[in-house]
């Protein structure tokens, strides 16, 4: 297992373009630290965000791991170009040759992916818990370690959508051409749901089938947090509305985006496996 | 002999096409084997088959004793197939590396087939800044890693200017001196022949023939001869019970023998007979030649 990521590793780390986004994914990762220091001053209007209660435990397991996902799109272009580099530079054909199999070939690739979740997940993890520790208004364990699940809705996220771009690259072999696959399928997605909605059966059931779907069940898994928030509650009570969301993440979200996980895994080989390099 | 590699019945379709239809061959330790074929006579196919890139629509092949998977016995196995394939953002080295983890060998041979190939001063140098020739001799390099029970080459002087032809000529010898099996799969006929003791010959999927180069044709060979009475050494070669055709070509007579004479036999009773000879030479047929003949049988 190490030698397939040990491989992986040296194909990604010496190309400057993905150490470039690597690093910057992370970088960015950390940056949300930066929310602390928005402050304004101005004159009888006293705002610091951090004072706002979104770094407060438990709610910041749900705001970070929320916002941070955003930053994903950095590694899909990372991913999907280190899937269809292989292809447009035909080292994959000299891989196989040289002695890797066609299954170890992908398990490297999503060994790569697992890492990559599994150290994002780690980040987000320590910087919001340094975060929490310094402006949370709760401090007691219990709540510190309430709602972890965010966490693993995150890893389950990345994984999953990482999957998707692993696939994407295989199948599409031109990076530009994956990603732009990649954004028309995010539009596909909700054009299936209206075109149901309006043909087919009702918006509800439609909305059900929607939820199916790779990327919507992705993003499912952690719904927005700002209505959490007590200052946004409060200026919805003034103004009459309550938000009633279940913010929370539920099994079977969780094992929706495992199962689109292993599809797009599994049909990774299968594609490889039936194709003539 | 130790087998290395055998074929059994191996074809393969695309679509309607049939690519390679049922070849078969067994590659023995110690032989330089040509695979000689025109172009888009299922060469590179049948190579990719074994190599693991192209699926088989039927047959099967064995890496040696045929209880290694696939994978794993390439590993023991050095290719190169059509062009060299390597990351083109990566130095030489960095890529000899990558290809020595997926072989699970040591680094420590690196340097040693760098030099071999002549890119030593060029290791730290990014792939994509290498000329085709010194792609080739890396690729060359990179198959030679393993010290591979086996070095098969797919067309490796393809597009090189002459010196680059050359360099990989010198190269492969050099390697098939130290004993290595070869599988050189080319359509010149020149470079087959220079290097190659065993050859497969196929044409439009199929095996012509495979087995040593000078068995192709059951053929003992041919005199070239000229002499100032041109007339009576033609009407002596013509009732000679030994020669088949004769062929006069610009005051030199090529004879071909039915059965086996040497240069001696045929000198000694020609000066006997008063024929005195000012050019003898006693030739077997070239490749090109017998691979002419053959081809042309097999229509």
């Amino acid at each position: 297992m190490t030698r397939l990521l040990q491989i992986e590793f040296i194909k990604l780390w010496n190309n400057r373009s993905s150490k470039v986004l690597i690093l910057a994914y992370f970088i960015l990762l950390t940056s949300i630290a930066l929310f602390a220091s928005i402050k304004f001053d101005i004159g009888p209007i006293k705002f610091h965000l951090a004072e706002q209660g979104i770094f407060n435990f438990p709610y910041i397991w749900h705001f970070n791991t929320f916002i941070t996902a955003l930053f994903k799109l950095f590694l899909a272009i990372v991913i999907v170009s280190m899937m269809s580099n292989e292809y447009s530079n035909k080292t994959i054909k000299q891989n196989l040759i040289d002695g890797l199999s066609k299954k170890e070939f992908i398990a490297s690739k999503f060994l790569t992916v697992v890492a990559f979740s599994l150290l994002s997940t780690i980040f987000v993890f320590v910087v919001s818990m340094i975060l929490g520790l310094a402006y949370s208004d709760f401090n007691e364990l219990s709540i510190i370690f309430s709602d972890l699940e965010f966490l693993l809705a995150f890893f389950v996220k990345l994984l999953g959508f990482f999957s998707f771009c692993l696939f994407l690259g295989i199948l599409v072999k031109r990076s530009a051409f994956a990603l732009g696959f990649l954004i028309l399928w995010m539009i596909t997605e909700q054009l299936i749901y209206g075109f149901l909605g309006w043909k087919l059966v009702s918006w509800e059931t439609a909305s059900t089938i929607k939820n199916l779907l790779p990327l919507e069940s992705m993003a499912n898994l952690i719904n927005e947090p700002f209505s959490r928030l007590k200052a946004v509650q409060s200026v919805a009570a003034q103004m009459g509305e309550r938000f009633e969301f279940d913010y929370g993440v539920h099994w079977y979200e969780i094992l929706l985006v495992i199962f689109w996980n292993t599809f797009f895994i599994y049909s990774s080989y299968a594609i490889l496996k039936k194709r003539d390099l | 002999m130790a087998t290395i590699l055998s074929v059994h019945d191996l074809t393969k379709n695309f679509g309607a096409l049939t690519a390679v239809k049922n070849v078969s061959f067994t590659i023995e330790k110690g032989n330089v084997y040509g695979i000689l074929g025109p172009n888009g006579s299922g060469k590179s196919t049948t190579l990719g088959i074994v190599l693991n890139v192209v699926n088989k629509t039927s047959g099967d092949f064995k890496w040696f004793d045929g209880n290694t998977s696939t994978h794993q016995a390439l590993k023991k196995v050095g290719a190169i197939i059509e062009r060299p394939n390597f990351y083109p953002y990566m130095t030489a080295v960095q890529n000899l590396k990558l290809v020595c983890k997926i072989k699970e060998v040591s680094n420590e041979k690196i340097e040693e087939k760098l030099k071999l190939v002549g890119l030593l001063e060029r290791k730290n140098s990014k792939f994509r800044t290498f000329s085709l020739g010194m792609k080739q001799r890396l690729a060359i390099a990179s198959a030679l890693l393993n010290d591979p029970e086996i070095l098969i080459l797919d067309e490796p002087t393809n597009g090189l200017d002459p010196q680059g032809i050359h360099q990989i000529r010198e190269i492969i010898k050099k390697i098939a001196a130290k004993g290595t099996t070869i599988l050189l799969a080319s359509h010149l006929l020149d470079e087959v022949e220079k290097v190659c003791s065993h050859v497969i010959i196929l044409r439009k999927g199929e095996k012509l023939y495979s087995g040593r180069v000078d068995g192709m044709l059951a053929s003992h060979g041919f005199f070239e001869l000229k002499t100032a009475d041109f007339g009576k050494l033609q009407v002596y070669l013509e009732k000679h019970a030994s020669f088949g055709d004769i062929k006069v070509n610009n005051e030199i007579i090529t004879a071909f023998l039915k059965e086996e004479m040497s240069a001696t036999q045929l000198n000694s009773s020609l000066f006997d007979q008063g024929i005195v000879l000012s050019h003898l030479v006693k030739r077997k047929e070239s490749l090109e030649e017998q691979f002419l003949t053959l081809t042309k049988n097999a229509q």
